[in-house]
C-alpha cells in the first residue's frame, strides 16, 4: 500500500457500470519518511469514508479490490482503493536505509 | 486510476483478435491540477468519450476487464467522463466542463 493524502473528489455521471454508486477520490502519494508529496496524484475508490485532508492507505491491485468490493472477477476495472485512514505514523529515528 | 484529456483518435485496421470494434483514443494523462503527468498513451474507450473531454482511466491489468468480453489485451481503458473535480486541499476552484 501507499501513504497518500486525500486531495478531493471526482464526479462523473457517464462511467463504466463497475463505478456506479462508488465514491472516487483524488489521492496524492506521500513520502513516508518526510510526509512530503511525491509523484503525481491518482484516483482511488473510497471504502472508509475518507475526507479531504485525511492521510490514508491506498491499495492498488485488482484482485484485492474485487475482494474488498465483493465484485466478480470479470467485471471490475478498478485498480486503486482507499483501505484505511491513518492515525499515526512512527518512524524508527536511527534506522538507516 | 488517473485523469486524462482526450486529444485524438487512432484507427488500426490490422490488430490482434479481440480488439475488433474497439475504439482507440489518444489520451494525455493529467494530475489533479490538470497538468501533464506522463507521456501520452492510447486507450480503449468504453464510455463514448469525445475529443477534448476530461476523462478518467484505469491502467494495467484491470483495463482488460473494462471491455465485454473481458480479458481483451489492453493496458489502458477510459472508464468515466468527468463532470466535476472538487479539490479543497489545493488552492484552486472546483472544475466543471
Amino acid at each position: 500500500m501507499r501513504l497518500c493524502k486525500v486531495i478531493g473528489s471526482v464526479t462523473a455521471a457517464v462511467k463504466h457500470p463497475a463505478y456506479f454508486g462508488l465514491t472516487l477520490m483524488i489521492v496524492q502519494p506521500l513520502d513516508a519518511t518526510s510526509m512530503e508529496e511525491k509523484g503525481s496524484s491518482i484516483l482511488a475508490v473510497d471504502t472508509v469514508q475518507a475526507g479531504p485532508g485525511d492521510q490514508v492507505l491506498v491499495m492498488s491491485e485488482g484482485s484485492g479490490v474485487r475482494q474488498i468490493l465483493k465484485t466478480s472477477p470479470t467485471s471490475s476495472p478498478i485498480r486503486s482503493v482507499i483501505v484505511g485512514i491513518v492515525d499515526v505514523v512512527t518512524l524508527d529515528e536511527d534506522a538507516s536505509v | 486510476m488517473y485523469l486524462g484529456r482526450v486529444i485524438g483518435t487512432v484507427v488500426a485496421r490490422r490488430k490482434v483478435s479481440g480488439l475488433e470494434g474497439a475504439k482507440f483514443l489518444v489520451v494525455q494523462p493529467l494530475c489533479e491540477r490538470l497538468q501533464e503527468s506522463g507521456p501520452t498513451q492510447v486507450a480503449v474507450d468504453t464510455v463514448q468519450a469525445g475529443l477534448g473531454e476530461l476523462v478518467y482511466l484505469v491502467g494495467s491489468r484491470e483495463a482488460a476487464l473494462a471491455l465485454d468480453p473481458y480479458f481483451v489485451p489492453v493496458d489502458a481503458a477510459i472508464v468515466g467522463i468527468v463532470d466535476g473535480l472538487h479539490r479543497p486541499e489545493r488552492d484552486v476552484q472546483d472544475w466543471t466542463p
